[in-house]
């Protein structure tokens, strides 16, 4: 275990535990700011893969990366209007429609790779951005200030996110129409125009998040997020619908995964310890969830659709 | 008029999925290929069938069959129900030989197979039949190009440092990681090879990461098994590592950085199937294939200088072949 504690070793623990919790993060983000307004969204893998696509086919045909990742969140507020239809205009249940949200991404992505594409083929995204002079510092510059961009703008958007919510006017609406909608109605705030909105921003920050993912893996595939946007909407609830806890649980998620990436890659386990292992990121943020869940209450208004006059 | 109203949105929900999954059978295609006297096959495999990995090999394999007029693939369908039903299905259809690509679905294709005794079946990768007489197993001997990678890996590194990525423990995937870490270690005593099986035959993230680990540690080549290997070469590019494909020939990730592949023909073992079935013989047998009957090839990329490795690679191969040479797994 001693090889483990290395500075080299923890250097690339943390880089790459703040690499793997990027997706988990941007998703996250959003899908805090949608069910603060009381919209679950269980689509997020779907959106998720169809951001990733989108991206993925646009740098592979421009060779731009930035335009690669404009796709990406233009796909994700496309779904998010579809979304904001079904759940919000149509009033439909969330939990099937985020499910079918899902397949419908799962399906799709893979469709249009295959008729688009075909094989894998590389694509070029955003290489590493060395901060001036913080990246210079040893160890910690190794660490922090040598990640690719969308990294940076990833975790600026927590304090983004938890400012919106928590010092504008829009955030208050939003909350309010989250926990009472009918309160919120009766002080002039349209329920319908505030969730839109949120499910917008949402589905938006989970095309950007595929598409973040596309770009830094420099590849697609069929299913590329692997479930990451389940995972995302765990981390809400571990993160109490905050977006600093939200960026602790992927932050958690991120590290332990890195760890045990290291433990395996240093032969510090093996065998049934290997498998065991793996699934130490799942197991760590489930209990940690049961924990928070009984301590915090959820947006009270969470999925339940909002009907003027019932 | 409300129930209507709820009935209607609830049924646009579950339209959409039906249309994702219809989307995702669009992966379902009927393909024609040489012959024409009705012999049919079907394909169920977890991933895509042009992952450049386990999943291409097999439709690569039936593709160059001949004798077979229709092959069916469906593929993606890494939720084993979902490949049952498509066994299940395929079955039904009377075609005449089902392939159920992935050690994953052995339970369900034993089950299955039983209720179908006039339909033959093959499972892969294995060597197991279950001792039914419609049930074919075929696998890989993938520790014999494991090592000849292995061999050709440890005389190329120059910081004595290797990774290995492999998804989990099992079948072909572990065969040749083992073959691999034999061969280099034969080669070069008290090389390092790192070994990584991050537990998963899909999180290209993961792999990608665990790339990115192997590197971190001093790794200048590395190699993998499965699909999701397809994030780790972008990280080997990356870092300018050199990298060994198994299952397909992966030079497509990677012209600059892929020395060779290990590529599965499994037409080798599949055309002596299909003869058989078409003369009355449904299976009950394994199969493997092997350097030696030509099952397993090594491609090497002209674009990327091996140098001395590749005559290294070479001869492997032939001792190897010629029963010299064990793998040591």
């Amino acid at each position: 275990m001693s090889e483990f504690f290395t500075v080299a070793s923890l250097v690339f623990v943390v880089g790459s535990g703040i690499r793997l919790a990027t997706p988990f993060l941007l998703a996250g983000l959003g899908e805090t700011i949608g069910q603060r307004s009381g919209v679950l969204n269980l689509g997020v893998d779907g959106v998720m893969l169809l951001g990733a696509f989108g991206a993925y086919w646009t740098i592979l045909e421009t060779r731009n990366p930035v335009a690669g990742i404009l796709v990406g969140i233009a796909v994700g507020l496309v779904m998010g209007l579809v979304y904001g239809v079904i759940t919000v205009s149509l009033r439909a249940e969330q939990g099937i429609s985020g499910i079918g949200i899902f397949l419908f991404g799962l399906g799709i992505s893979d469709l249009l790779f295959q008729k688009k594409v075909g094989t894998p083929i590389p694509i070029r995204g955003f290489g590493d951005l060395h901060i001036p002079l913080l990246a210079d510092i040893p160890k910690v510059g190794e660490m922090f200030f040598q990640h690719s961009v969308l990294v940076y703008i990833a975790f600026l958007l927590v304090p983004v996110v938890a400012f919106l919510l928590n010092r504008t006017t829009f955030g208050l609406n939003v909350r309010a129409v989250g926990e009472n909608p009918a309160a919120a109605d009766s002080l002039g705030v349209s329920v319908v125009r505030v969730r839109y909105t949120t499910v917008l921003l949402a589905n938006g920050l989970a095309g950007l998040a595929g598409a973040v993912l596309a770009a830094e893996l420099g590849i697609f595939q069929q299913n590329l997020t692997n479930g990451q946007g389940f995972i995302a909407i765990a981390l809400v609830y571990f993160g109490a619908w905050r977006p600093m806890g939200v960026m602790a649980g992927a932050l958690l998620f991120g590290m332990v995964s890195a760890t045990v990436l290291q433990w395996k890659t240093l032969g510090l386990v093996s065998g049934a310890a290997s498998s065991l292992t793996a699934m130490a990121p799942a197991v760590l943020t489930i209990l940690a969830l049961v924990v928070i869940s009984r301590t915090v209450g959820q947006p009270a208004a969470l999925t339940r659709p909002f009907d003027r006059g019932h | 008029m409300q129930a209507r109203k709820y009935r209607k949105v609830v049924g646009l929900g579950a339209m959409l999925a039906v249309l994702g999954l219809l989307a995702g059978a669009c992966g379902s295609d009927a393909e024609g290929a040489s012959g024409d006297d009705g012999f049919r096959i079907a394909i169920v495999a977890p991933s895509a069938s042009n992952d450049l990995a386990f999943s291409q090999s097999i439709v690569d394999g039936v593709n160059a069959l001949t004798g077979v007029s229709a092959v069916d693939i469906t593929d993606g369908t890494f939720i084993v129900d979902d490949a049952a039903a498509a066994i299940r299905a395929y079955a039904e259809e009377g075609y005449d030989l089902v392939i159920g690509h992935g050690s994953q679905y052995g339970g369900s294709l034993q089950e299955i197979a039983a209720d179908f005794p006039d339909v033959a079946f093959a499972w892969g990768t294995s060597a197991d039949t279950f001792g039914l007489p419609n049930v074919s197993a075929y696998t890989a001997a993938s520790d014999q190009g494991g090592y000849v990678m292995g061999t050709m890996a440890a005389s190329m590194t120059s910081t004595g440092i290797i990774g290995v990525i492999g998804p989990i423990a099992v079948g072909d995937a572990k065969l040749y990681v083992d073959g691999f870490v034999n061969g280099a270690t034969a080669t070069v005593s008290g090389i390092t090879v790192n070994v990584n099986y991050i537990e998963s035959f899909s999180d290209v993230a993961l792999a990608a990461e665990a790339a990115q680990g192997h590197v971190a540690n001093g790794a200048d080549i590395l190699t993998g098994t499965a699909q999701m290997v397809v994030g780790a070469t972008g990280v080997a590019a990356e870092h300018g590592a050199k990298w060994f494909g198994t299952q397909s020939n992966q030079t497509a990730l990677g012209a600059d950085i892929v020395v060779a592949s290990q590529v599965y023909k499994w037409e080798v073992v599949l055309q002596d199937l299909v003869d058989g079935i078409k003369k009355g013989d449904l299976g009950g047998e394994s199969h493997t294939i092997t350097l030696e009957n030509g099952g397993l090839l090594i491609e090497f990329n002209d674009g990327v200088d091996a140098g001395h490795a590749k005559t290294i690679g070479e001869a492997a191969i032939k001792r190897i072949s010629a029963g010299l040479l064990g793998t040591g797994s």
